[in-house]
């Protein structure tokens, strides 16, 4: 499946875009890392959506706009994105920060969407359940600590990695959720105003935002589907994209 | 303000003074290391010291003193000639800079108009210890700026409307006692940024360079004149200005066998953090981060006494051999203030007093004279 690379203007934000497939729209917000390139679970999904995998403001080949301070501006642009590119029915699927931002969008404005996937998602905060510093981590540990596969984790680090991105995107992640650190103390309340179906998917061996956190979610959602996966770090879609993909479609 | 009697294994095992666990501190030590420091600072006046200093810094045995307001007070009223230089208030890390203009207004008011007001960012770990948003660290910094020199000068009530900031009603009693205000100085560890905005001419703030090797120091104080020449007017030496560790002994052998230990326990043990600790991002520019992950290993790794002296980031030998290294250092610079420190990591208080009596006696005079 092939993804094209654009960039479309939202919010006076020069943003990068990755599409690919056909269908009904399904937008991938990623989290902390970034999104550099088209991974496998992207062509899985492309066969039965139009996916859309936009770097977010601040991280990558985006623009950092000025008017970008909290996680509230990343979820207005959002759904401004949506507006813009006329997107309706969309399904989204975030992961990490993506699933905060995702959260943030639809406690806001439902009217785009068709669904929410909660991958180990930021946002929500628990008593008694503590994140990873990922800000104290050095960035080898933090890689390692994504992965109960350690494979993976080599693979990763094998990749030559662009210094100003990572810069660019440490610092975004940091503007967004040093403190509260990866949570927004507010949104919890608002929760129950998600009306559409959410389903939640957590990795059990989660060592950056621990499964423990899925039940406040599910307290707040009683509704939403909780898939735990078995074997699986904060990265279900990469560590498991196979029971990942199938969750999203089934 | 060391906790000079930290347990050095554990601090190394640790990999870090900041943060190491508070089960390794005891009141008792710290009663007794607190006022031996104020001791010290107290006899700075005696020996004729120009000024004494006192900095902030937040959970760890590298400083005791999260709080200069309590030190600079003490000394106010202990003392009676000499400057009391806080060097400086972290300001974007209290949650109100009003805070800080009223303290030290009430200092300088106090001490008869002794105050010299520094105001810093705080350092990178300090950013992970209060939670404060260190990509805003700038802003913060400057609107607190703003705020605390309108407080003090202005004519109350008015209001400050910032976009960290908000007072309805700014109206400062007490305002200080020198006018306009105290003279204000900016530390750094060296930052194109801040030397843009200390020169600025609405500013003209005297710029420290802290412990940092001595062409540092040099290319830095230039940046800072060039900087002021580029606004159209030439710096005042008195604009410039060094932090060093120094120490002076009875000749350059037994000075360096006294000092090496405690030096270099200060660069080795006190002085040392991991990267992700010491530079969170958004607190220096990404380019400025990128130049120290380059310089990493040097960074971060054990400098010996003898290094640090050929880098000229520690100043140490006779009264002959230390004047002469500031009296060329002078020639290049032109800093019109030097500040020694005096006490580093676990140098005790026979050796600091020592240490003290010799350069104020034998090396001090003849330094203020080239200015």
């Amino acid at each position: 499946m092939n993804f094209t690379e654009a960039f479309v203007e939202v919010d006076g934000c020069k943003t990068h875009l990755r599409r690919g497939g056909s269908g009904e729209p399904l937008l991938f917000l990623h989290g902390a890392s970034g999104a550099p390139a088209v991974m496998p679970f992207m062509e899985k999904l492309a066969q039965r959506f139009d996916v859309l995998v936009p770097e977010h403001p601040g991280w990558g080949q985006s623009d950092e706009p000025e008017w970008l301070e909290n996680i509230h501006d990343v979820a207005y642009f959002y759904l401004d994105f949506l507006k813009k590119l006329n997107l309706k029915n969309t399904t989204v699927v975030g992961s990490s920060m993506g699933g905060w931002i995702a959260m943030e969008m639809a406690v806001r404005d439902t009217s785009r969407l068709k669904s929410l996937v909660l991958v180990s998602p930021a946002g929500v905060a628990a008593p008694g359940v503590r994140a990873a510093d990922i800000f104290l981590m050095p960035p080898e540990e933090l890689v390692r600590n994504l992965f109960v596969d350690q494979k993976l984790a080599e693979a990763r680090l094998a990749q030559p990695e662009n210094i100003d991105i990572a810069l660019k995107n440490r610092h975004t992640t940091a503007r967004l959720a040093w403190e509260p650190r990866l949570h927004d103390p507010f949104l919890p309340k608002w929760l129950h105003r998600i009306d559409v179906p959410v389903k939640i998917v957590w990795g059990r061996q989660d060592r950056i935002l621990p499964v423990g956190l899925s039940d406040e979610l599910k307290r707040r959602m009683p509704n939403a589907q909780l898939h735990i996966l078995e074997n699986c770090g904060h990265l279900p879609h990469a560590e498991k994209a196979d029971e990942f993909v199938d969750i999203v479609c089934s | 303000m060391p906790y000079a009697e930290v347990d050095v294994a554990a601090a190394r095992a640790h990999g870090t003074v900041w943060g190491l666990p508070n089960k390794h501190y005891d009141a008792q030590v710290a009663h007794r290391l607190y006022n031996r420091f104020l001791d010290e600072l107290e006899y700075g006046e005696e020996l004729g010291f120009d000024a004494v200093s006192v900095n902030e810094h937040h959970q760890t045995a590298y400083g005791l003193m999260p709080s200069p307001i309590v030190t600079a007070s003490a000394l106010a009223r202990r003392t009676s000639k000499v400057k009391i230089a806080i060097l400086g208030s972290a300001l974007p890390l209290r949650s109100h800079p009003m805070m800080v203009a009223e303290e030290h207004a009430m200092i300088d008011v106090i001490s008869g108009g002794r105050l010299i007001s520094g105001f810093v960012r705080g350092i990178g770990a300090e950013y992970h210890t209060f939670g404060v948003n260190p990509t805003f660290s700038h802003d913060r910094f400057h609107e607190a700026h703003d705020l605390i020199v309108r407080a003090w000068t202005e004519k109350g009530p008015f209001a400050f409307e910032g976009h960290h900031y908000r007072v309805s009603y700014v109206n400062l009693w007490p305002q200080p006692l020198q006018k306009p205000h105290p003279p204000i100085w900016i530390p750094s560890q060296g930052s194109k940024e801040t030397i843009d905005w200390a020169a600025h001419p609405d500013r003209r703030y005297t710029y420290l360079q802290t412990f940092s090797p001595a062409k540092v120091v040099a290319r830095y104080l230039k940046m800072y004149r060039d900087t002021c020449a580029g606004f159209g007017y030439a710096a005042k030496d008195s604009q410039l200005g060094w932090a060093v560790p120094v120490y002076v002994g009875k000749d350059d052998e037994s000075a360096r066998r006294e000092a090496k230990v405690h030096f270099e326990t200060f660069r080795n043990v006190f002085v040392r953090m991991p990267l992700e600790m010491l530079l969170p991002p958004g607190y220096t520019s990404r380019e400025s981060l990128k130049n120290v992950m380059k310089a990493k290993a040097q960074m971060f790794g054990d400098v010996t006494i003898e290094q640090a002296l050929e880098l000229g980031l520690f100043v140490c030998g006779s009264p002959a051999t230390v004047l002469a290294t500031f009296k060329n250092h002078w020639q290049e610079m032109r800093f019109g203030n030097l500040l020694v420190l005096c006490q580093f990591g676990t140098l005790p208080a026979d050796l600091t007093r020592k240490n003290m009596e010799l350069f104020a006696r034998e090396v001090m005079p003849a330094l203020k004279a080239l200015a």
